[in-house]
Parts: structure tokens; sequence; C-alpha cells
């Protein structure tokens, strides 16, 4: 099974729900975990990793321009649409940070003065953890292309997957509904969204539910801090049952969760009653929903 | 005065304080015939909140567009001149049909130009909507990617055009930024005059507060500041950093069970718990001093 962590908002309990889903996945057969945040990856810091594979990742190119060919005939200033490109003094200035890569620009110079460079957007690892494989990267501050970014990550950890003859994939998405997101949950089994019962949360559920069908994603809920406001936690329910969506836990508020992550464990491993029972029952909901769409789908 | 809230990591309370310094400020001034004084900009488009503590009563005032091409059957040649062109691969040749795979495409308009037949034109495809209104003396406006589409930039780029064009010291404009440290981060915070981080005090806050840092302050030179919210709740990870990188402390809000109820119902923190006004206008302050206004 391949489950994505996802939530819409962000800090409505991703990381926290992913590795405890790792935690307890580990103990009944070889997982994989994959970070898909890439530019604020997290798993990382609960699960310890011991990085025993790193690889470059390389963006789009970026423009650069031969000033002693450039003949500032302003062509370029004319193709490019993201105000990547500036005169100044005779001749022509790119903005890297602006610069979308597309080479318009370096397709129509018609003096040859500029070539696309190689731009190194970030990193990729493969490490060793105490529940198994993870696979996460670090997006180089400010970059674009996260969303291949986290393609590559998902591609090597499936790799992984069948090379270990696992058959788990826990990935922890990225908040948010566009390109890294749709990236993360392409060809997931089971997307599991974790919710809060706040306005923001509500709202946010409800996009990326409905990006999740977008995609033809089965989706199933979890509630964090479901008594904070019971309220709109109601409303969530109620929400997720006239959409046909399961809500498979509710989990309490609870600083002690903070704690047990800031000392690197996992909720599963530092606490016990509530949230572990809890969390032991939305893992096996998620297990039931795969195996059960699988047969659907057989 | 521009103030861009961030944080890297998610759910750290950029919302919370972007509306929070906005009402505050609010309360305060008073606009020529009751007028705005403050304007909000809600650049977290696949996720927008804002409107939900500040109520705007909102009318869409654009479409986001991003020009897509339209290959011409009759005139294509299949010639895969525009597959090469696309930096985006967003284009495939198969046999003499050019498939387009729109939520890919940034609309550089490479393949268009570069067409040996002339056979590409481009047409307009919407991907979001701006919408604005107000709410009280704040003007407020946001982006709205639509579902399913993937590329969050191009829709705040366009909110971006609605930047109220007075500015200086009296004339508060605040964006709440996305998560994260990628592109759409970067185009909310480009052209701000102070990046204010959001953060809470353990090492999750911490690592994706670095990553943010290293966009506004390495990357766009920008001044920045932290607000330490849920103080109390972790380690002093936060507070190290800031202090070995010389970046200033202008708030800390406590760990509350309260602020996590009112943000729960959407009220604006100084609205819900009126003894926050107060640290609310100090951080307004400091930022003017920060900004050197």
């Amino acid at each position: 099974m391949e489950l994505v962590v996802l939530s819409g908002k962000g800090g409505t309990g991703k990381t926290t729900v992913a590795a405890a889903m790792a935690h307890l996945a580990s103990r009944e057969g070889r997982i994989t975990m994959a970070d898909a945040d890439v530019d604020a990856a997290n798993l990382g810091l609960v699960l310890s990793p011991r990085v025993r594979e790193s690889h470059q990742f390389f963006g789009e190119g970026v423009a650069a321009i031969d000033p002693r060919s450039c003949t500032a005939c302003g062509v370029c200033l004319e193709v490019c649409r993201f105000d990547a490109l500036f005169p100044e003094g005779g001749a022509v200035r790119v903005d890297p940070i602006a610069c979308e890569g597309c080479a318009s620009c370096f397709h129509r110079c018609p003096s040859g003065a500029i070539r696309m460079e190689e731009r190194l957007a970030g990193h990729w690892f493969v490490s060793d953890t105490r529940f198994g494989p993870l696979v996460h990267a670090h997006l180089l501050a400010g970059q674009e292309n996260s969303g291949k970014l986290v393609t590559r990550v998902k591609e090597r950890a499936r790799e992984i997957v069948r090379e270990t003859g696992g058959d788990t994939l826990i990935v922890d998405g990225p908040p948010g509904i566009g390109c890294p997101v749709i990236a993360a949950c392409s060809g997931a089994d089971l997307v599991l969204v974790v919710t809060e019962p706040t306005v923001a949360g509500t709202h946010d559920l409800e996009r990326v539910l409905a990006t999740a069908e977008h995609f033809r994603l089965p989706a199933v809920v979890l509630i964090n801090k479901h008594d904070l406001n019971p309220g709109r936690s109601g409303g969530i329910e109620g929400f997720c049952q006239s959409h046909g969506v399961p809500v498979v836990g509710r989990l309490p508020y609870d600083d002690r969760v903070t704690v047990a992550m800031t000392e690197g464990l996992t909720v599963t491993e530092r606490l016990g009653g509530t949230i572990l029972d809890e969390m032991e029952r939305v893992w096996a909901q998620c297990k039931a929903a795969a195996s059960g769409l699988r047969q659907v789908r057989r | 005065m521009i103030v861009a809230v961030a944080s890297g990591k998610g759910g750290t309370g950029k919302t919370m304080l972007a509306t929070g310094l906005a009402a505050a400020v609010a309360s305060i001034r008073s606009g020529a015939d009751g007028g705005a004084v403050v304007q909000l900009l809600d650049c977290d488009v696949e996720e927008p909140n804002a409107h939900l503590f500040l109520n705007p009563h909102l009318q869409k005032t654009a479409e986001v567009v991003i020009l897509t091409p339209t290959v011409d059957p009759d005139r294509c040649s299949g010639c895969r001149r525009c597959a090469e062109l696309c930096a985006f691969h967003a284009i495939a040749v198969l046999g003499k049909e050019v498939l387009v795979f729109e939520e890919m495409c940034h609309g550089c308009g490479s393949c268009a130009l570069g067409c040996p037949e002339g056979a590409i034109s481009e047409k307009p495809r919407v991907t979001g909507v701006i919408e604005e209104g107000s709410a009280g003396k704040i003007a407020f406006g946001r982006g709205v990617l639509n579902v399913g589409e993937a590329m969050a930039a191009p829709v705040i780029r366009y909110l971006k055009r609605r930047l109220a064009e007075e500015r200086g010291a009296d004339r508060l404009v605040v964006l709440d930024a996305p998560p994260g440290s990628s592109c759409p981060v970067v185009e909310c915070l480009r052209g701000a005059d102070f990046a204010l981080m959001v953060t809470e005090p353990t090492p999750f806050g911490l690592h994706d507060l670095e990553m943010a840092v290293q966009v506004a302050r390495d990357e766009l030179h920008l001044p920045v500041g932290v607000v330490v919210n849920r103080d109390g709740v972790g380690d002093s990870g936060v507070d190290d950093y800031c202090r070995d990188e010389g970046i200033p402390i202008l708030m800390r809000i406590p760990l509350d069970r309260r602020i996590a109820e009112a943000c729960s119902e959407g009220l604006p923190l100084p609205v819900a718990l009126p003894e926050y006004l107060g640290p609310f206008l100090s951080l307004y302050h400091r930022l003017k001093e920060e900004v050197g206004l």
C-alpha cells in the first residue's frame, strides 16, 4: 500500500501522523518512507536518518548572457514573460531568481549571446532509520521545481519498495494543493488527510479533498485536536459523511505530542493511552480501506 | 511599508499574526473619509485562510490566465520542434498528433515562437481568480488557485499587482505568505520591505525557519525578524539560532489554549483577547523602526 499523508493547511500534524503510521507499520513488516515536503522536510527530524546515498538535483536551467556578444538588440526582453531580463549599461542582465528556465531567450537571441546554465536546485538522499529506509530531499532556498524533486523522491522510494520485497510506502506530504502535492499523491493507493477543527483547517480540508477527487484518489480523514472545538469537529464529521469520506480517527489536543516529537520520538513510541490506541485504529482502518479498494479494482 | 509574514513550516501562525497585525493597526488609525488604512493580501493561494478571520465582502476582480498553446492540425507537419523547445515537458508529439499537458505549461510562448509552420497559437487558460473586498478599515485581497492546478506563483504575481500604490510609514501592507521556501514564497516576498517570520520553538519550526531566512535574507536581501509563537512548547533552539544570527525576536506569543480556541473560530487575536492589542501595536512600532520609518 502506498499511503500519502496530506492536510491542505500546514501544521495540522502530517509529520506526527506519518511518523506514527511508519512506526506501527514497521512492527508488521518491511516498510519504506518518503518525505515529499521537500522545502520543509521534517520527517527526518523524528527518524534520525543515517544517510547512505546522496544525490544532486538539477532544476531548469538559468539564462546567462555573455556581455561581449550581447548587442542589446532587445529581442530577449520582448520574448521573456517572467520579467527576468533587464537592460543595464548597453547589455542585458538576468535576474536568476525570476528566470524560470524556459530558454525562450536562448532560442531567439540573434547573436548567440545567451546560454542556459545548469542550476543546482537541491539534494536528495536515501537513509536508514529505525523503521526502514527513508527517501528524503532538501530543496535549496527559493528554488522552483519542488514537484519534480518530489517525483524523483517517490520514484526512488518505489524502487526501494520493490528491491526490499516490501509492500508498504508511507509518504509525508507537503501542505497546500499545488504542484508538490499533486506530485506527492500521484499514483497513491490512499490519501490520509489530517485536519483540525478550526475555520482554516475545515476550509483547507475541503480543498484538499476536492484535489484528491480531481485526481480520482480515495481519501480518509483524521481529525487532530478534535476536542479543541467540538462544534467544528462535528461540522467536519458531517461534511465527510455527506461526501462519503470516512473519518478514521480522532486525536485529542495534547501538548505532550509536541514534546515527544521535539525529543525525536514518534507519539506511538513515546505515549500510550488514547493516542496510541487511536493511531493503531487509524492504521488498521487505512489498511482496510486500501485493501477494500484493491478488491473493488479487481 | 510592506510586511510579508512567512514561516517555512506551516501552521505556526502566519495567518493569525497577519490578521492580528492588520486588525490591531486598523483599530487605532482613522482613514480619510473612513477609507482603508491597512491592506492585507493573502498570498497563500493554495489554501487562503485570512478571509476567514476578517470576513470581507469579496468580489472577483480578475481571472488569472496562462497562455497555453493550441495547434492547428492542418498546418502542423509533425516536426516535433515544439516538444524539443518546451523546457517543462508540457508537449509530446505522437505521430502527427501534438499533445499539450496544460497543467505543466508555464506559458512562456517558446513553442509558438519557434514553430516553423506557424501552426501554434496561444489561448488564455484560467488557473485562478483574484478577489477583493473590504473589512472595516482593512482593504483585503486574495488569490485562489483553482483545484487541480499546479502553479501557485502566477496567481501570486497577479495578486501583487493589486498592491496599494500609496506607501510610506502610515500605509501598512501585510502579505500573508504561503508555507515552505520555494518559488511561491519567493514570489510573495519579492519587493517587500520586511520579512516577518513566525515560528514555533521546536526543531521543526527552527529547521523550516532557517530555510525561510535563507530565502528572505540571503537570496532576496530583505531585513528579517522573528515572532515566536506557542512560546514555551519546545526547546531553546530558535532563541539560540536568532541570537547567533543576529535576528531580532520582535514578539513572543505564549502557548495558550485560549489562543488556539480563538483561532479555531476565526477571530483575530486582538479582537478575541484584547490583552494582545498592546503587543500587536508594539510589534507594529518595532517593524517601523526596523524598516527605518
